[in-house]
């Protein structure tokens, strides 16, 4: 049942996920498997729209759960290209394919060898989940 | 890991079922086994089994036991024939709510099951007022016995050949002892989910043999375990308080509509009863427990805000008519319900609000208590 981190993503300890485009500056944001996971049972999602400046580490959109509402951290610094609007009143998207049709914004970053710093490969993801799961 | 965490004797087992575990209480417990919605929906139209291994369980024993309860209780004690259960409230003298109970009238002694957070001030408080009357015994059996609920529409039918307690005749708010898959147990039908089903108290150490059982016994008609998380949409829909919530020292059983527990007129003379008739002499309470219905997907949640429709923006009408003490999503009506305490003046059934959800202004209204009644 658990989807393994694919290997071209970055992924964030708030569990965010960071998919440079070929071009260099444009990135796709997601949330992982992971989260979905701790989340559970998604009832609403709230994203900003196209042109809003996004800031490492600062919220960009919320999502509920019948649970708990958490706030979605931005994993890069840019401006909002585009929204999944079809995530709105499909949730179930984010369970069945968190790092393809689950995307969330595209960030039009400055681009640069920087873009994706201070990010974990899959590798280290995989490792702090682990750790995570024992807290 | 920070402080540890009071397991009950199913821990294991819902580790082992890759539960997600979460604090509550003091206690390490499932809030899901797979999702809130789907075993929500498991209890609405089949049957779920829960641990509830972490409420308190007391007994009361000795000649004096009915003269104790009924000392401490708002319902009444005496009077109740053996096998007959009741809710009620401990209250302070102030008619402030200490925690609500369900207690089922035994043979040789009586059954108190209280809140798992409240359990060592009970414990206490009943062990306190014991000693004014004298030849009762207050006995914490929380620890020696498991607790356990099958709710839903086939709990009768899953629970009958487990037990040679005769459970097909047994009323709402009944309890009965007999064994249970061998073991001896009490089962009351009662329970917290807005739907038929039983509470079924027995020794700890049969408890991970007994899960096991009742999940094989249930899983062809749909049973599953169901966690914390189910637990609280269930009673939410059903219109049911919580402790910690709807509940708590400041507010009165009346303002909460738990006048039916409250027996005024109940010739013993009860911790809260002269403030309560006090309250009660004096009128309506100024505000009341209400249920609340809202449009979208936003979910109000405890603490938010609850103010008139329109109000908004609107000089010298701005001010809060109440507050939000549970919200969840109804997984059963697929929008967002909540309980909170109203200004009786906007208390009325109908009455369009708004609820500030995180700055946004929810539109709700007030609807008919509680959200769901079981189909008879």
């Amino acid at each position: 049942m658990t989807i393994v981190p694919p290997p071209d993503v970055r992924y964030s300890e708030s569990h965010e996920w960071a998919r440079l485009d070929e071009d260099g500056k444009t990135v796709a944001v997601g949330i992982t498997d992971f989260a979905v996971k701790e989340l559970q049972d998604l009832v609403f999602i709230t994203l900003p729209k196209p042109g809003t400046k996004v800031a490492r580490g600062q919220r960009f959109g919320e999502i509920e759960s019948v649970k708990a509402v958490s706030d979605l951290i931005a994993p890069v610094d840019g401006e909002v290209l585009a929204v999944n609007g079809a995530l709105e009143g499909k949730l179930e998207v984010l369970a069945q394919d968190p790092y393809g049709a689950g995307w969330m914004i595209q960030v039009r970053t400055a681009g640069g060898p920087e873009v994706l710093a201070g990010l974990m490969d899959a590798e280290a993801y995989a490792r702090f989940t682990r750790e995570a799961g024992h807290h | 890991m920070t402080a540890t965490l009071r397991k009950t004797p199913l821990h294991d087992a819902h580790v082992a079922a890759g539960a997600k575990m979460t604090e509550f209480g003091g206690w390490s417990m499932p809030v899901w086994y797979g999702s809130i919605k789907d075993e929500h929906r498991a209890v609405r139209t089949k049957a779920g089994l829960f641990d509830l291994s972490h409420m308190g369980r007391v007994e009361l024993r000795g000649a004096s036991r009915v003269a104790l309860l009924d000392r401490l209780a708002t319902n009444e004690v005496a009077g109740l024939a053996v096998g007959e259960a009741r809710y009620a409230l401990f209250c302070d003298e102030r008619g402030g709510t200490v925690d609500d109970i369900v207690y089922y009238v035994l043979p040789d002694r009586l059954l108190v099951v209280v809140n798992a957070s409240n359990r060592e001030k009970d414990v206490a408080w009943m062990r306190e007022q014991a000693r004014a009357v004298r030849g009762a015994e207050v006995v914490d059996r929380s620890d020696e016995l498991a607790m356990i609920a099958i709710q839903g529409p086939l709990a009768a039918e899953i629970l009958a050949p487990l037990t040679t307690a005769a459970i097909a005749d047994l009323g709402y708010y009944r309890g009965a002892e007999g064994l249970f898959l061998g073991t001896p147990a009490v089962i009351g039908r009662t329970g917290y989910t807005g739907e038929d089903g039983f509470e079924v108290y027995f020794p700890r150490e049969q408890a991970e043999r007994a899960w096991g059982a009742v999940l094989d016994a249930g899983r062809a008609r749909g049973l599953v375990p169901v966690g914390l998380g189910a637990r609280d949409t269930l009673r939410l829909e059903a219109g049911m308080a919580l402790y910690g919530h709807e509940l708590t020292a400041d507010i009165d059983p009346l303002e909460a509509g738990l006048g039916f527990a409250v027996k005024l007129q109940k010739p013993a003379d009860f911790v809260g009863k002269a403030a309560l008739a006090a309250r009660k002499a004096a009128g309506a309470p100024a505000r009341r427990l209400v249920c609340i219905e809202g449009e979208g997907r936003k979910i109000p949640r405890e603490g938010h805000a609850i103010y008139r429709a329109g109000e908004a923006g609107q000089a010298g009408a701005t001010d809060p008519v109440g507050k939000v003490t549970s919200g969840t999503f109804s997984p059963t009506f697929e929008k967002p319900i909540a309980m909170g305490y109203v200004a009786a003046a906007a208390a009325e059934v109908g009455t369009p609000l708004e609820i500030d959800v995180r700055g946004e202004r929810l539109p709700s209204r007030i609807v008919k208590k509680p959200f769901y009644k079981r189909p008879k």
